[in-house]
Parts: C-alpha cells; sequence; structure tokens
C-alpha cells in the first residue's frame, strides 16, 4: 500500500510539474513547445497507470478462473 | 487494519484530484483510475480467499464444478464492467459509462445460458410426458 502511495505522489508530482513547465513556455512565447512538453508529461503518467492496469486485469483474471 | 490504508489512500487521492483538477483535468482524472486500481488489487487477496472457500464447499457438497466456475465468471464480469462504467462516468461520460454496463449483462448472460438449458432440462424430466 506504500508503494503505491509513492506512485501516486509521482503521478501529482508529474502533474504539477507539466502545468507549470506549460505556463512558464506559455509566457516565454513558445506555445506550441508548451503543448508538446504538456503531452509527453501525460504520456509518462499514462504508461505508469498502463502497468497498474495490466497488473490488475491479470490478477482478476487468475483469480476468477477465466479460461 | 487494512481498511484504514484504503481510506487513507482514497482520501489523498481526492486532496490530489482536487489539487490537479483546474490545472490538469486529465491528470486529475488519471490518478481517480489509479485510485481504483490500487483499491482493486488491495481487494484480489481476500477474495481470492472466499472463492477458495466457495470451491472447497462445492467440491464438498460434490456440486458440478462448471456451476461454480459459471457463478464465478459473473462475478468477475460484474466487478470489471461496474470498474469500468464507474470510472467513465466519474470521467464524465454516462452515456459510455452505461454502454460498458450493458455489455456486461449481456456477457453475463451469455454465460448463464447452459445453466438456463439445465435448469430447463430438469423441469421438463419432472414432468411425466
Amino acid at each position: 500500500m506504500l508503494g503505491d502511495t509513492y506512485i501516486l505522489f509521482q503521478i501529482a508530482g508529474i502533474g504539477i510539474v507539466i502545468a507549470m513547465i506549460h505556463t512558464v513556455l506559455k509566457q516565454m512565447g513558445k506555445e506550441d513547445i508548451a503543448h508538446w512538453a504538456t503531452l509527453v508529461g501525460f504520456i509518462l503518467v499514462l504508461f505508469i497507470v498502463m502497468d497498474n492496469l495490466a497488473d490488475l486485469f491479470q490478477q482478476i483474471k487468475s483469480v476468477f478462473l477465466f479460461r | 487494519m487494512v481498511i484504514f490504508q484504503v481510506v487513507s489512500f482514497a482520501m489523498i487521492a481526492s486532496f490530489i484530484f482536487i489539487l490537479l483538477k483546474d490545472q490538469h483535468a486529465s491528470v486529475a482524472f488519471v490518478i481517480v483510475l489509479f485510485t481504483g486500481i490500487v483499491i482493486f488489487l488491495v481487494l484480489i487477496q481476500p477474495i481470492a480467499q472466499v472463492f477458495g472457500l466457495l470451491e472447497y464447499i462445492a467440491q464438498k457438497a460434490d456440486v458440478n464444478g462448471m456451476y461454480v466456475e459459471t457463478i464465478l465468471k459473473i462475478i468477475g464480469i460484474a466487478y470489471i464492467s461496474e470498474f469500468g462504467a464507474q470510472i467513465t462516468r466519474d470521467a464524465g461520460l454516462s452515456s459510455v459509462a452505461s454502454k460498458i454496463e450493458l455489455a456486461g449483462k449481456v456477457f453475463i448472460l451469455v454465460l448463464a445460458v447452459p445453466i438456463l438449458t439445465a435448469v430447463i432440462e430438469t423441469i421438463l424430466r419432472f414432468i411425466p410426458a
């Protein structure tokens, strides 16, 4: 359970950092790079969560006797 | 007690969700999804024990294995479709959530067909031809 709270805070940190980078880059006038940075950050977060989702589906498959 | 960990984890996740909601809605939704996944992962172990007990009892009462297996599958499908439907409803897409629930119901119905046929056959056997 503890490890998962680490991951939760990691995701929150990435989200906050993305938001800050987005605003900073927007002020600098580089609007498109800001969107790219947001996209990359979001994909990174998705990678983390998808591993957990795959793990969950695998466990459910093993528990509920899916042939 | 694990329940305290689960509740505190959900509390933390909801705080972070509120924090990130206005700045970055998509990451906030991913946090909701992650919380659902983690709480499910915690639940899987006790559920596996309960199902082990169910199977043990079914073997003792020499119930046909096929029935117990179908029941477990139906519970699994209900679990997953409920999980998916609630998550998409959180994202605001209630129409997609109801589609997921519809799919879950259809798959459960498909699984229940052999049991229904078995029941009907036994009933017909009672009626003297």
